[in-house]
């Protein structure tokens, strides 16, 4: 699977390995839904380290559509819901 | 391409963003007629934004730069402080020395403030740059394969690659997109600061706040400094008129007015100045 941390690029991460991501990601959908902002900056945090631990970057030239598409390191619960309404504002 | 659509009772984050990612992409392809004409577009689109990734990035090397020169100037600032407590405190000022390490303690939260921003500044430019150079690649990238799918376009296939392309690249717009808006807020929140504080210093505000009016404490020092000199001079004076009589009985009973003489101002450094 090809996963993208927004600001940093993309990485390809081994299917079974997605698993464990989907695991804390439920984290942060929790958090994001709760409106949890101490719950939240955390459990970002956590899924990113683990993505790009387990991910392997994918060449600059690489043109490819991501499966999953994390937010970037920092982002706000604001930010997150904004990207979940509208994927942000720039059209390609 | 929208299978991954079917599996919604679960989605978590991740998921949902880049089911939305694809369905604007999806959008934008199906608003075109011609593939062609899709791939010439968005080709041209990925050219501007690459321009003003570059924009950006200079925009922020411009806001950091000015930082690092404000960040000189309160660190001078705040070394005079330092240097004007010791000759104070050699002068016996314990007063005035007190106040110049005060002030110094107010420049040094402005140092701290400044380099965290400084900092923050500096991982913008670099992310942006790696940005820049990662939009620039697939760019290039995308130009070849515009030209391939162009020359191959007949069979049915080509569409399926187009779309393949075009959601790849329009991803990457979106997130370059996103993270050059963020830069540019940054930069025009820098740039309203730094403007701030160079006003500040420009009308001598900044600098009254950090070393006092016209800078009172060296003012005092300087008096300091010169009432010494004054006492040394009336002491070889002195010694002169006497004719080589010993400095020490002369110097043992000095007259308030001669001290006054050469100083028409206050001098508080006659009266401890054995």
């Amino acid at each position: 699977m090809i996963i993208r941390i927004m600001g940093e690029g993309q990485l390809r991460v081994d299917d079974k390995a997605v698993n464990e991501l989907n695991h804390l990601d439920t984290v942060l959908e929790k958090a994001v839904e709760q409106h949890d902002e101490s719950a939240f900056e955390p459990a970002l945090h956590a899924l990113l380290e683990r993505a790009r631990e387990l991910g392997t970057e994918l060449p600059a030239d690489a043109i490819e559509p991501s499966d999953l598409i994390l937010p970037r390191e920092g982002a706000t619960i604001a930010e997150v819901r904004e990207l979940l309404a509208d994927g942000g504002l720039i059209s390609g | 391409m929208t299978t991954d659509e079917g599996k919604a009772a679960f989605m978590g984050v991740m998921k949902r963003v880049s089911t939305i990612f694809r369905a604007k992409a999806n959008k934008a392809l199906d608003k075109m007629e011609d593939p062609r004409e899709t791939l010439d577009y968005s080709y041209q689109t990925q050219l501007e934004l690459l321009q003003k990734v570059r924009r950006g990035v200079a925009d922020v090397a411009t806001s950091r730069k000015r930082l690092e020169l404000q960040l000189n100037q309160v660190q001078q600032q705040s070394d005079k402080l330092d240097r004007q407590a010791r000759e104070a405190l050699a002068a016996g000022r314990e007063d005035l020395a007190r106040e110049a390490l005060t002030r110094k303690a107010g420049t040094q939260a402005q140092i701290t403030d400044l380099q965290t921003q400084y900092a923050s500044l500096q991982g913008e430019e670099e992310k942006l740059t790696a940005a820049s150079q990662r939009l620039q690649a697939k760019v290039d990238a995308f130009r070849v394969k515009k030209e391939t799918i162009k020359a191959t376009y007949t069979a049915a296939e080509a569409q399926t690659r187009i779309n393949e392309v075009f959601t790849g690249i329009s991803e990457e717009m979106s997130d370059v997109g996103l993270s050059i808006q963020r830069a540019e807020d940054k930069t025009e929140q820098m740039k309203a600061r730094a403007g701030a504080i160079d006003e500040l210093m420009a009308s001598g505000a900044l600098t009254d706040m950090v070393s006092g009016p016209s800078d009172d404490i060296q003012a005092e020092l300087d008096r300091l400094g010169a009432g010494h000199g004054v006492d040394a001079e009336l002491e070889r004076m002195k010694a002169e008129l006497a004719g080589g009589a010993a400095p020490k009985q002369i110097a043992g009973s000095p007259s308030p007015a001669d001290a006054t003489d050469g100083q028409p101002a206050e001098h508080p450094a006659a009266e401890d100045a054995r």
